[in-house]
């Protein structure tokens, strides 16, 4: 049977929480797939090689960029999972900063902390198979990422912009029908345009889609009434580093 | 009653007769309805859900609901939804596949439609786009089953169009704002005076459902209203396409510089094709279940504005935003009539409204036509 493991690195756990909330899927998971490291959900730890490692975080100390090879060098497949993962995550806003100013700034006792400079993804570090992005992830694209490991297939992760998804669903555009500022046109699809679906423009936690146009896009979030300042604060969220050529287009 | 027959009048509650009659005859209506910012088609259960004192206020990448005092039933324009969406889905099953125990494989076709449509309200350029997808997906030699099982038998109700949006040139594309064919029952609607729409038929079954109506007959003040007010939509109409043969007109500029300039507003986003309601391009994608045992082969809207569209083997064979505009505006404007004998464009003006950037198919194309004989820029792959 495929073994699967879930390894965490720096990150809030949200993503890997996204396995266990596949609730209705969750039995048909564990009948195709033996779950042979996932702390989050079980203390029960089987010994690699794993075909099939789930990998959550960014790379931001010493002893997790070690780490990080070892799970490579014991897994036959590497997804990363979610914006940490797979552009740095809200912490690498650290890596246009002194973190050791911010540690001092946070920390009692900085001296304990043994820190990168930066955060990374996981990619930085090692070849990675497949990438689903967000943040959190899609449960639909996890699932749809497991049956495809299963099946021998290659799974659909498209990486047009979100514009597709919310046609496709018949979201009225909040950048055209209420001139809300959106990142749809420049981040990449894959959570079924869920925000614009509930009225709300995109903050692009799924990082840049595949050709994004900065200059562009950052003319739509000024006529939407955005300051610089305030599109440069919409790029850096959760996918700050991924999102940085587009954003320093735009200013 | 035939199509020859006199136009007849109905008031504001015969569009309430009209719903029931097509439901009492099992169609699904399908019609305009304001939600969320925006007129819109959708399933519609009564004629209450109409926009009533709607209309929309279009401009390049800007569309605002706009209240009116008269009431107004039909006065939208250049929605984000077309008919497209209900007889070329965004998503359909092409077939499914199921493992049994044994080994056994057994396979179905696409999904069948639950549904009949009847269109009510939807404008001549919207009627003119069902043509347009007649002519696609129904005219070739391999007629696309999943458009065939949903068009066949719908019932067109158009409403002539007496309120075109700032984002209309349908005049430039001869498809509307009067209704001339395509429908087998068209209103006009009329404001002046007591709010009434003339109604005609078009076809044998437009005749039958108008004289289950409660009607009478429209007099020749009737008659000229609705001309005056069709003819006055026509004067209205702001936004021209340049006036020569378009085809020529791509052909001729595949080279020209303003394919960069459009290349550095466009956003690739694809909101252009998706609510272009001829634009009818698909991808298609597997789906397996957990068990292994059941596959599904799924269709999925598409568009020229993605990288993987032009995936062959090795990469992406129009990898620049240049190209990309290039080949949509090319084959909606050029080679969609070698291909289909016909233009691809209907002149909704839902792609000037849509596109987020506002770029404006009917200004590109005029600075492509001003733009020959300059320097060749061309566009690279």
């Amino acid at each position: 049977m495929t073994t699967l493991a879930v390894w965490k690195f720096a990150s809030c756990d949200g993503c890997q929480l996204s396995l266990l909330d596949c609730e209705d899927e969750l039995l048909a998971v564990a009948g195709r797939v033996r779950i042979a490291h996932f702390l989050e959900a079980s203390r029960a730890v089987l010994p690699g090689p794993y075909d099939v490692s789930l990998v959550e975080g960014s790379i931001t100390t010493p002893a997790d960029a070690e780490r990080i090879h070892a799970i490579r060098d014991a897994s036959r497949v590497l997804i990363t999972l979610g914006a940490c993962a797979t552009a740095g995550g809200i912490q690498a806003l650290r890596n246009s900063a002194d973190v050791a100013e911010y540690a001092s700034a946070v920390y009692a006792r900085p001296d304990y902390l043994d820190t990168l400079a930066t955060s990374t993804p996981i990619a930085a570090h090692v070849d990675v198979d497949y990438e689903l992005h967000g943040c959190p992830i899609d449960k639909g694209q996890l699932l749809e990422t497991i049956t495809a490991l299963l099946a021998g297939r290659k799974p659909n992760l498209p990486a047009h912009s979100v514009c597709f998804d919310c046609k496709r669903r018949n979201n009225v555009c909040v950048v055209v029908a209420r001139g809300e500022p959106c990142l749809g046109p420049v981040t990449r699809a894959g959570c079924g345009a869920i925000c614009p679906a509930f009225g709300r423009g995109c903050f692009g936690c799924f990082g840049p889609a595949e050709t994004p146009n900065g200059p562009a896009e950052a003319d739509l979030l000024r006529a939407a009434g955005m300051s610089e300042d305030d599109i440069r604060r919409l790029y850096r969220t959760f996918t700050v580093s991924a999102f940085a050529e587009v954003a320093g287009d735009a200013s | 009653m035939t199509s020859a027959d006199p136009p007849r009048l109905i008031g504001t509650d015969g569009l309430g007769a009209l719903f029931t009659v097509l439901r009492e005859r099992g169609y699904t209506v399908v019609g305009p309805t304001a939600r969320d910012g925006a007129v819109v088609l959708a399933e519609l259960a009564s004629a209450e859900q109409l926009p009533s004192g709607w209309s929309a206020g279009t401009e390049a990448g800007r569309y605002r609901l706009r209240r009116r005092e008269d009431g107004a039933v039909f006065a939208h324009c250049a929605g984000p939804v077309s008919a497209k969406t209900f007889v070329h889905p965004p998503r359909a099953r092409l077939w499914s596949a199921d493992r049994a125990p044994d080994g056994t494989v057994t396979t179905t076709g696409p999904e069948a439609p639950a549904k009949r449509f009847a269109f009510v309200g939807v404008h001549p350029c919207d009627v003119a786009a069902l043509g347009v997808l007649d002519r696609v997906l129904a005219g070739g030699e391999h007629p696309d089953p999943i458009y065939t099982a949903r068009r066949d038998g719908t019932f067109v109700v158009v409403a002539e169009c007496t309120e075109p949006a700032a984002t209309c040139f349908c005049t430039s594309m001869g498809t509307g704002p009067g209704a001339t064919s395509g429908f087998d029952l068209a209103l006009t609607e009329l404001l002046d005076g007591e709010h009434r729409f003339l109604a005609r038929s078009g076809s044998p079954a437009g005749a039958e459902v108008l004289a289950a109506l409660p009607s009478r007959q429209a007099g020749e003040g009737d008659l000229a209203a609705a001309s005056a007010a069709v003819r006055d939509a026509a004067a209205a109409i702001t936004r021209h396409m340049p006036d020569e043969p378009l085809p020529a007109l791509m052909a001729a500029t595949r080279e020209s510089p303003h394919w960069a300039d459009v290349a550095s507003r466009c956003l690739t986003c694809g909101n252009c094709t998706m609510v272009c309601p001829t634009c009818f391009c698909v991808t298609t994608e597997d789906v397996t279940d957990l068990t292994g045992g059941h596959a599904e082969h799924l269709r999925r809207w598409d568009s020229c504005f993605g990288l993987d569209f032009s995936y062959v083997h090795g990469g992406a064979v129009r990898t620049s935003t240049a190209s990309r505009y290039r080949q949509w505006i090319s084959h909606k404007l050029g080679t969609w009539q070698d291909q289909f004998g016909m233009s691809g464009c209907v002149g909704c003006g839902r792609c000037i409204a849509w596109c987020p950037a506002g770029i404006d198919i009917t200004r590109e194309a005029a600075a492509l036509a001003a733009s020959r004989g300059e320097p060749s820029g061309g566009a690279e792959p």
